[in-house]
């Protein structure tokens, strides 16, 4: 199907064409008059899969989703004012998580902007800030180059959302369409190899280290497939610990033993303890994200630090470093793992059997127990037990914002990459739905399972329509504690339990709304009854609204307060009273 | 729960300890920022700066290449070390733009601005003004019986002070172009 030498078509032929020559398979999209030349063109092919959403927020987060759990870039297609408006919040979530994404939204004809013409916006004005780059395309002659170089922009170095506004009169126009192989691309090159010098300080430190922690982030999952495997042999062969953020986990298996835990504000016990102590912390396509680091004066005060990161700007940003390695982290993973197997793979086996010996007691304080309960469903049961049941099938999870994707941060364990999408940097509520959509039309035949809150999930259930139209019979898990629970936490801690506003009033019944929308819906409140019903919701062939309803005012823990340093974590409620001074009530 | 005691590390050398003693001091720096001439990426470049908070002292742009449709962009910023750092490092990001020298550091360079100054008044203070641009070199550009505007080209600091001269002697209105500069050598 590749298009071979020049050949004239419209814009919109144009772009359906350079979607196609970019391997494009499906577009999540929504369309309006800005588009109609392009939606034309869309109906005229076979080729490319459009899922029509039910809201442009929708779209984004679908392609999120898609593009995280392939690795390949999502695609979505938006008309002019509103269509791109209600992009933004999902351009600037995959902005912050470093999404690859190429969005396409229409613009009133050239000879009308500027004149506040219907559904007119600024949108390379509106998404400059929310995108890795944008185009306003004025000339038909340079819109496949332009698209070509937008797919290259999205998915080289630090991946990231890229638009391209095409005005309408550009849709209908005709000129010569210029295959991919022609574009030119060959400024924005992003190195990928690391410097050797500093390769190799890297390796020096952890031959002689005491207490070393691999500290691992998203970058290692952006990296690819290949990043993950040598990361994994690296943790093996030193037998260092590892942990990672929230962004991070699945790059190294829950189930090894060399495991911590997710680190960070709702991190374990463990891990963060393990940040606190080390004396080499190797910092591996991560950000020092606040929500990492605590009170920045008192981060891992006795480490000598090493970020290897294929971005410069976050290189020495927040935490100064002694070894930053600019690069991407498979390239600099395999020329250190090659570097230290040359010079005799050599550990300081004694400390690193002490510090072993440390982080068993650390583990052994069980971080994550809580209260059980035989009358009540823990949020943390109910994950435990979904973990329990959909152990070793094919897995895919999203997640909401909230309690909830702490949990299900803490109580799932990944053992592959790309298995695990949940908005962090931003923390989108309203992201998991439509992301377990784009997740499991990737792949069909997965068991995909959105952990919801109920507060969040109301944001975008709109597109359960789109889970049916299009068959996806995502999994909508949802932790029904009827509060915006993450926020009434926050209120119990530091505004002096004046709960103000953080109920789920008017709740629907969601097994009516499932059975509305034309899925199937099942409630559960007793603990007894629970395996049975998760077991149901997995077998069912199709979306399930699954309202698990949760005991309401449980605190996610362990928790380092905002402005407080590693080492004082709350573990429980008994730790809570009081801990948060004025100072770390400003901090969000 | 009270807060763990973590026993010191055996590493002495903390990261902190790398931070420059400087680091808290404000410096102002001179950026020649190369990009690609398309639209918005001037845009880009100011909404870096509003966006995290950084200081545009003075900022100039012009296409310097017209066949390769390069401008170039002088910006005078400050901040403290790291900050400087990472002004930089951002804008690298840009996609559009090329290459970013901190001419500060790169070297000894040249900085020019232009100026006009209108000066409007009468007698010995229209006199003193005349005299004072000649010792300057500014050239005066315009003419009435009341009034002068002087042209003058130099760096920011001699246009600060030319400009503190002409104030009690009529001083109406500046307009200046912000910095344009170069690295000294070949
Ligand atoms: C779009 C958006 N608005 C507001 C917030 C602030 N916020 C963070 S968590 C939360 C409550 C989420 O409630 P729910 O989805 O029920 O999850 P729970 O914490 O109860 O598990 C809110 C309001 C947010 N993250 N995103
Ligand atoms: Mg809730």
């Amino acid at each position: 199907m590749a298009n071979s030498g020049t050949q004239a078509m419209t814009g919109a032929e144009m772009v359906v064409q350079a979607m196609k020559d970019q391997g494009v398979e499906v577009v999540f999209g929504y369309p309006g008059g800005a588009v109609l030349p392009i939606y034309d063109a869309l109906f005229q092919q076979n080729d490319i899969r459009h899922v029509i959403v039910r809201h442009e927020q929708g779209a984004v987060h679908m392609a999120e989703g898609y593009a995280r759990s392939t690795g390949k870039p999502g695609v979505v297609l938006v008309t002019s004012g509103p269509g791109a408006t209600n992009a933004v919040t999902g351009l600037t979530d995959a902005l912050m998580d470093s999404i690859p994404l190429v969005v396409f939204t229409g613009q009133v004809p050239t000879f009308m902007i500027g004149t506040d013409g219907f559904q007119e916006a600024d949108t390379v004005g509106i998404t400059r800030p929310c995108t890795k780059h944008n185009w306003l395309v004025k000339d038909t002659a340079n819109l496949a180059e332009v698209i070509h170089q937008a797919f290259h922009v999205a998915t080289h170095g630090r991946p990231g959302p890229v638009l391209i506004d095409i005005p309408k009169d550009v849709q209908f126009a005709t000129a010569d369409y210029m295959p991919p192989p022609k574009a030119k691309v060959s400024h924005y090159q992003p190195k990928l190899k690391g410097d050797i010098d500093a390769i190799t300080r890297m390796v020096e430190m952890m031959e002689t280290a005491e207490r070393p922690v691999f500290y691992t982030g998203g970058g290692v999952i952006n990296s690819g497939p290949a990043a993950s495997q040598l990361l994994r042999e690296f943790v093996e062969a030193t037998g260092f610990p590892i942990t990672s953020t929230l962004m991070g986990l699945g790059c190294y298996p829950a189930s090894g033993d060399k495991w911590l835990g997710m680190l960070g504000m709702h991190g374990t016990y463990e891990a963060n303890l393990v940040m606190h102590g080390c004396d080499l912390m190797l910092n591996i396509g991560a950000r020092f994200d606040d929500r990492i680091t605590g009170r920045i004066a008192d981060f891992s005060p006795n480490s000598r630090k090493v970020h290897v990161d294929i971005d410069p700007s976050s290189l020495n940003k927040v935490i100064r470093v002694d070894v930053p390695i600019l690069g991407d982290v498979g390239h600099v993973l395999e020329d250190a793992l090659r570097l230290w197997k040359a010079r005799g793979r050599k550990v300081n086996k004694p400390a690193l059997a002490k510090w072993w010996k440390q982080i068993a007691e650390w583990r052994a304080v069980n971080c994550l127990d809580y209260t059980p309960s035989d009358t009540v469903i823990k949020p943390q049961y109910a994950l435990q037990r979904l973990e329990a049941l959909t152990k070793g099938m094919d897995r895919y999870i999203t997640t909401e914002v909230g309690q909830h994707q702490m949990w299900a941060a803490q109580f799932l364990g990944f053992e592959d990459p790309n298995r695990w999408m949940t908005s962090g940097g931003l923390g989108t509520m309203g992201y998991g739905l439509p992301a377990s959509i784009g997740v499991q039309l990737a792949h069909p035949d997965a068991l995909v399972i959105n952990v919801a809150g109920e507060a969040s999930w109301l944001m975008n259930m709109q597109e359960m329509g789109t889970a049916i139209q299009f068959r996806a019979p995502a999994k909508q898990f949802i932790l029904n504690n009827e509060r915006l629970g993450m926020v009434r936490q926050w209120q119990q801690l530091l505004h002096g339990e004046r709960y103000s506003q953080s109920w789920s009033e008017s709740l629907p019944d969601f097994v009516k709304l499932a059975e509305a929308f034309g899925c199937k819906g099942i409630k559960c409140s007793d603990p007894k009854d629970l395996d049975d019903a998760i077991m149901e919701m997995i077998r069912y062939d199709g979306p399930v609204i699954f309202d698990c309803l949760v005991e309401k005012h449980e605190n996610c823990f362990p928790m380092i307060p905002s402005g407080k340093p590693h080492n004082e974590m709350l573990l429980g409620n008994a730790d809570t009273q009081g801990v948060i001074g004025a100072k770390g009530a400003v901090l969000v | 729960m009270s807060p763990l005691n973590i026993k010191q590390g055996s590493t002495s050398h903390s990261a902190y300890d790398l931070r420059d003693p400087n680091g808290e001091v404000i410096e102002q720096h001179t950026l020649a920022v190369l990009v690609a001439n398309e639209s918005g990426v001037l845009a880009r470049v100011i909404g870096l700066f509003s966006g995290r908070g950084y200081n545009i002292d003075s900022l100039t742009v012009a296409e310097v290449d017209h066949e390769g449709h390069r401008s170039r962009i002088t910006i005078v910023t400050r901040g403290t070390p790291p900050v400087i750092e990472q002004i930089k490092a951002q804008l690298g990001r840009i996609v559009p733009v090329h290459e970013v020298h901190d001419l500060t550091v790169e070297g000894p360079s040249v900085q020019r601005e232009l100026a006009l100054f209108k000066v409007a008044g009468k007698g010995d203070a229209r006199i003193e003004a005349l005299r004072l641009a000649e010792i300057f070199r500014a050239n005066v550009v315009d003419s009435t019986l009341e009034s002068f505007v002087f042209e003058m080209t130099g760096t920011p600091e001699k246009i600060d002070a030319f400009a503190e001269l002409m104030r009690p002697l009529g001083l109406r209105e500046i307009a200046r172009t912000g910095v344009a500069a170069l690295a000294r050598g070949a």
